[in-house]
């Protein structure tokens, strides 16, 4: 036992309170009195602002005070001797209230002791469950201010009214700092504690300052420009202020000058020290730089989004991290991340040298950080880091020894955390295997795009490297993609496939009736299957050939019975289940694909059946292996068939134009009638409704209806040999409705949920008659997209297309709001050990999660099916 | 050898399953005529597996339900559309809607109510037409055309006679509602009929105009607060949809259904029935409002922020003004909003953070007390006791 690790301190708990004048005389380590910074030389002047003993900024000095260097030296307080007392701006509301609430001859609360008693003893439970006082203390506040007179000396309150931003009035006459914090300081401890606070860290006299703490240089620090010249911080700036109208506040006093200017040189110190602390208060005009830019001093410093809460502590950057531009590789695994070389090579990770790695840390060091696999440093026994260069790194290598640490390159098969903004959910942080590749981006499997909201438009994504076993460990068992194919929002495989996967599944399995032995091979290569089942059946010169369902069936595990309707499901009225002639109805027995086609219902990311069931009871790992199989099967598949679209395919025959031409003119026809009849006041307006917004209504539900049946009428005439009807049918890509606009007819634009109706005065466009209620006035658009849009047509389309982006952008901040909000409320929710849900006080929210205890990912097994097939599997009877 | 209900009862008494479960088993027990032997074997197996479907202690539960309602609201509309069924009356519904809930807003933007009614009306259209006119509040320029007559220093009222027929209200009843309301000289001319002559008390053009903006502003009949109630038939009964909503009103009203009453204003129910229905009100129409925009979600999560926000017996807001500006923790109240003001208030009543939450430890930089970070391992030296 020659070296015991000490324990990782933890910092238990964290007290707040106020500082003292005497608290900031004793840790001053100097009063500042002079506003000058630095004398001719350049050299900080002593007591001045940037005293050499207020710490060290500058590389190379050795602070004065405590011997460090910067970087080591925290820092060290000075102080101003303000001349008069100030009011500290943030606490005006409770300087307010304690005035009012407080005899103006005898500083005591103006409550019967009785009642003190009582309400002191309702603070201190509150204080021990662990509530918030501040709703009671207003309430006590609010008791002590309705007494007239002094229930201790008898004297009349008179009323005190508050100016903007730290007046004082009583009785007309303004009351100065002074008369103020007299009045504080005679209050009794006893008292104090009756007003919420603790006379021990908070005596209410020091809420108006008599002397200003001086913030060390290096929250301060001075930067030089490239001219040589020094440009000051603005806490520096503000201080400079506060200094200068103290000196000459004093030398007037002190010179007897007429109170009136005493009176001004004290309001003026006084908004030096309020901007000083705030440079937002309301009704005080902002401090400002010469240049005109508002000075940002302390509470900008830790307010907002940027500031010093949320942007630095709550918000921390971070080592070992990478971020490059992702594009897809099938051939990976989900659990892979694919990572360049370059970056491989700047990564570490720090591996102490044990016996057992000795030799291969030894070859690491040897390569250096050029040559992959090296390292980048070591760490010698004593403790020393040391950069591996080309020169040094044999030399280093020969010396390694038990005990070092190398901080060697990245490899195949370590740990990393892989991560895409916005991080919305869980999913959005995993782990993945490094799979090291030559080219400069990251490469994922298309797969994995979902749980991250992924594309290769251009995304970036981020990469951070463990630095511990005990991390690498944690994600792995927690964090690998496979641990969270299912996701907590709604229990079903959110990892699955996507586009061209369920494109190529439909197409494998619906159509591939002979596929020859060599073929068979060739689509299953990749996937871990060594054998082929027993051919389906042998062709004229006697060679075997199987269905694209055997060759699904490969990837299928053993033991798999499952069946459902498949995405293509007709929706007939009565179900021939097995013998479907759209071949839509799934039947997987012991994990043999018996009929059906493949799809998005199966294998999709978010509704894959198939996919959610091997997950669930075959476990992760083998979930995994299938999503791998089936991305390397269906971009095979789809290699086979093709797979291609083009302006052709929107192509509908003569007939089926003209029907949805006749169709698009009746139902002008019938709108135009409505408006006649609307104009003639004959139509009958809906119950509750205008006749406005009747024909309204009426006209949108016509021209929604023609647009359907121009749809209809184009997708009769497009059949499943069409890819864009194949990718829409299986769900792999688009809509029926995205192919109808493209084919058939746009349809009616809308904002805000009705006809487009702005524009000029009666009318939208000038082409227009005013008042024209007609369908091409407001925004309906004949034409498909591929015959072209007319003008107006295009430019209501644009009114439309733009109303979506607007709403996608409004959406986007209203959204990341509520999620913060959210979080911030939920986080600390636990569940534990006695299934309760708890928050940090250990307020039960919930006696038991989700009112049945069970994981949201196994939600299944709270269903009244499994209780079914339990049954079932001890009976062997069945119960439904 | 099948047992006897009784059996089964005492073997499913007290089973550590949640009661769904044990309701379904007892059912399937009887069904499947299971023998004692077969059922201990059912509840053992079922044990199992209940304790392996359960959430793992210190799995932060909190966050995963916050990401899990906040993550698709990204996928939702902002638009406000038109209830499903009744066309007539328009709800906001999407983000817009889900943000109205986790606010704990008093009022919500489109109020809605749906009443069923008592038999002797749900059956009878006429019925509920009354009924409804009796929710629906009428005003004075839904009955009669109003003019103000200056010659005369008087308003002058001509009730339209069909539509007061149609609602059922009498003249007389609207000249009390009206002197009660405006606290002026109302009379009922002779002749012509139908008409309510309106004087102020003093004769100034002001009060006359003053006069003829206050009388639209009386309720004549039905509810105040309610502008309008469809009637529409549910199945094979009438039901009644309200735009705007006075639960506690409309609960008086003879013929209303109170068992199955319907508000979607959460502030009205945690008023009228207590904490618990607030609670239930909550799942209720968030749930909804995500499964309209096809979104799944599953309830857990929405019940974890429902039981978060009433668990101390009032509805509170997720936010500033409720969850988390009552938090223990100064710098996790610091760290949401308004940073500067809980500093302030902290240091002057001398606050103590006890570090125990999330945000708290990440600030100080130390692992944070929840999942992974909750446990611990001790390792027992070997050489030393």
């Amino acid at each position: 036992m020659d070296k015991i690790h000490s324990m990782p301190k933890r910092v238990g708990a964290i007290k707040f309170g106020l500082i003292s004048p005497r608290e900031v005389r004793k840790m001053s380590i100097t009063p500042i009195i002079t506003a000058d910074t630095y004398d001719d030389d350049g050299y900080p002047i002593d007591m001045g602002l940037m005293d050499l003993r207020l710490g060290v900024i500058d590389p190379g000095l050795k602070c004065k005070s405590c011997g460090s260097r910067a970087g080591e030296c925290p820092g060290h307080f000075g102080h101003i001797e303000l001349v008069a007392p100030v009011i500290h701006i943030g606490f005006n509301k409770i300087i307010r209230k304690i005035l009012r609430s407080t005899c103006r001859k005898c500083s005591k609360l103006l409550l019967e002791p009785a009642k003190k008693d009582e309400y002191l003893s309702q603070l201190n439970t509150l204080k021990e469950i662990g509530h918030l006082p501040e709703t009671y203390v207003n309430e006590i506040f609010k008791e002590a201010r309705k007494a007239k007179n002094c229930p201790y000396c008898g004297e009349e309150q008179l009323e005190i009214k508050f100016e903007k931003p730290s007046d004082y009035i009583e009785d007309g006459e303004k009351l100065t700092p002074t008369e103020i914090r007299d009045r504080l300081e005679n209050i009794t401890d006893d008292d104090v504690r009756v007003m919420g606070m603790n006379p021990e860290t908070a005596r209410p006299e020091w809420m108006i300052l008599t002397v200003l703490p001086v913030p060390p240089v290096t929250v301060r620090p001075s930067i030089t420009l490239e001219s040589g010249q020094r440009s000051e911080d603005d806490l520096t700036h503000k201080l400079v202020d506060i200094i200068r109208i103290n000196q000459r506040f004093q030398e007037n006093r002190e010179a007897g000058a007429p109170q009136l200017i005493i009176e001004d040189l004290w309001e003026l110190l006084q908004y030096h020290v309020t901007t000083y602390f705030d440079n937002e208060v309301s009704g005080v005009p902002p401090a400002r730089h010469r240049s005109g830019r508002p000075l940002k001093t302390l509470t900008q410093r830790l307010k907002g989004k940027e500031g010093r809460f949320r942007g630095s502590l709550s918000g921390k950057r971070v080592n070992f991290s990478a971020r490059t531009v992702v594009s897809p590789d099938p051939n990976l695994s989900i659990n892979e991340v694919g990572i360049p070389y370059e970056i491989a090579k700047h990564m570490t990770i720090p591996l102490k040298v044990i016996t057992s790695n000795i030799d291969i840390l030894k070859k690491y060091v040897s390569n250096g950080r050029l040559i992959y696999p090296g390292a980048n440093y070591v760490v010698r026994g004593d403790g020393k880091r040391v950069k591996i260069t080309e020169i040094n790194s044999e030399e280093l290598a020969e010396k390694l020894e038990i005990g070092w640490t190398v901080e060697r390159q990245l490899i195949d098969g370590d740990i990393v955390l892989f991560n895409r903004q916005p991080s919305l959910h869980k999913m959005s942080i995993m782990a993945h295997t490094v799979k090291v590749l030559p080219y400069k981006t990251f490469r994922l499997n298309p797969s994995v795009c979902p749980p991250y909201n992924a594309d290769f438009d251009g995304d970036e994504m981020n990469l951070h490297v463990l630095q511990n076993y005990e991390a690498m460990a944690e994600a792995k068992i927690l964090m690998q993609v496979q641990e969270n194919i299912l996701s907590p929002r709604f229990g079903g495989p959110i990892i699955g496939g996507i586009h061209d996967h369920i494109s190529g599944m439909f197409l494998l399995t619906r159509n591939e009736k002979n596929v020859n032995k060599n073929d068979a091979l060739e689509l299953l290569r990749k996937a871990e299957v060594r054998e082929l089942p027993e051919p389906m059946g042998y062709d004229e010169v006697g060679d075997p050939f199987w269905s694209g369902k055997q060759i699904f069936s490969q990837i299928l595990p053993k033991g798999l019975n499952l069946e459902f309707s498949a995405e293509v499901c007709m929706k007939c009225d009565t179900c021939k289940k097995k013998e479907c002639e759209h071949d839509s109805y799934v039947f997987i027995e012991d994990g043999e694909l018996i009929s059906g086609t493949i799809d998005e219902r199966a294998i999709g990311a978010f509704k894959g059946l198939v996919l959610d069931k091997i997950v669930k009871e075959f476990g992760t790992t083998r979930g995994s292996q299938f999503i791998d199989d089936v991305t390397k099967l269906a971009i095979r598949g789809i290699m086979r068939t093709g797979l291609s679209f083009g302006i052709s395919d929107e192509d509908i025959p003569k007939e089926a134009q003209v029907q949805i031409q006749k169709s698009l003119v009746t139902a002008e026809t019938e709108v135009s009638k409505l408006i006649a009849a609307y104009e003639a006041k004959e139509l009958d307006p809906f119950p509750g409704r205008t006749l406005d917004e009747t024909i309204e209504l009426s006209i949108m539900q016509k021209l929604g209806k023609a647009r359907d049946q121009a749809g209809n009428i184009a997708g009769n005439y497009l059949g499943l040999e069409n890819s864009a009807v194949i990718m829409a049918r299986s769900g792999a890509r688009g809509s029926m409705l995205n192919l109808t606009q493209m084919a058939g007819c746009v349809g009616q634009q809308a904002v805000r949920g009705e006809r487009i109706r702005r524009g000029y005065s009666g009318r939208t466009l000038p082409h227009f008659d005013k008042g024209d209620l007609g369908a091409h006035a407001h925004g309906f658009v004949k034409s498909s997209y591929k015959s072209g849009l007319n003008p107006t047509e295009y430019f209501f389309h644009a009114i439309g297309g733009r109303e979506g982006l607007v709403d996608t952008a409004v959406r986007t901040s209203q959204s990341g709001y509520l999620q913060r909000r959210l979080v911030n409320a939920l986080q600390d929710l636990e569940v534990q050990y006695d299934r309760t849900v708890r928050e940090t006080r250990g307020v039960i929210v919930q006696f038991k999660y989700g009112e049945d205890g069970i994981d949201s990912t196994k939600s299944d097994y709270g269903e009244p099916e499994f209780v079914h097939k339990v049954v079932k599997s001890v009976t062997g009877k069945e119960v439904v | 050898m099948a047992i006897s209900e009784a059996t089964i009862d005492s073997m499913l008494k007290d089973l550590p399953l949640p009661e769904k479960m044990v309701s379904v088993l007892r059912e399937d027990a009887i069904k499947a005529k299971v023998s004692k032997k077969e059922l201990e074997e059912i509840i053992d197996r079922l044990l199992e597996e209940y304790e392996y479907a359960c959430v793992e202690p210190c799995e932060a539960v909190g966050v995963v339900s916050a990401q899990s309602i906040g993550e698709p609201g990204t996928q939702m509309t902002m638009r406000t559309f038109h209830y499903a069924g009744v066309a007539e009356i328009n709800v906001t519904l999407g983000l817009p809607r889900l943000i109205e809930i986790v606010d704990a807003r008093k009022e919500p933007s489109t109020p809605m109510m749906t009443i069923a009614l008592e038999e002797e009306f749900s059956n009878d259209r006429d019925n509920a037409r009354k009924l409804a006119w009796e929710i629906q509040s009428s005003h004075i320029e839904h009955l009669a055309d109003v003019t103000t007559d200056m010659a005369n220093m008087q308003l002058v009222i001509d009730l339209h006679e069909k539509t007061l027929i149609q609602r059922d209200i009498g003249i007389d009843d609207i000249a009390d509602k009206l002197r009660d309301g405006l606290g002026a000289t109302v009379h009922i001319p002779e002749i012509p009929d139908n008409q309510i002559v309106v004087r102020p008390n003093e004769p100034s053009y002001r009060e006359l105009l003053q006069l003829a903006k206050k009388v639209h502003e009386i309720t004549l009949k039905g509810i105040e607060g309610i502008k309008r109630v469809v009637i529409r038939k549910e199945g094979d009964e009438y039901t009644l949809y309200t735009e705007g909503s006075k639960l506690q009103k409309v609960l008086e009203i003879e013929g209303v259904d109170a068992t199955r009453i319907y508000t979607n204003n959460i502030g009205e129910i945690y008023s009228v029935f207590g904490i618990e229905a607030a609670r239930n009100a909550i799942i209720h129409e968030a749930s909804e409002t995500l499964r309209e925009q096809g979104l799944t979600v599953d309830a857990r999560h929405i019940m974890l922020v429902a039981d978060i926000m009433t668990c101390d017996g009032e509805v509170k807001q997720i936010g500033r003004h409720g969850i988390s500006g009552e938090k223990a923790s100064v710098f996790a109240r610091a760290a949401f909003e308004v940073t500067v003001n809980h500093l302030l208030d902290a240091g002057m009543r001398g606050d103590v953070d006890q570090l125990n939450g999330v945000t708290e430890n990440i600030i100080v930089g130390q692992p944070i007390k929840l999942g992974t970070g909750n446990v611990h391992l001790l390792a027992k030296r070997h050489g030393l006791d």
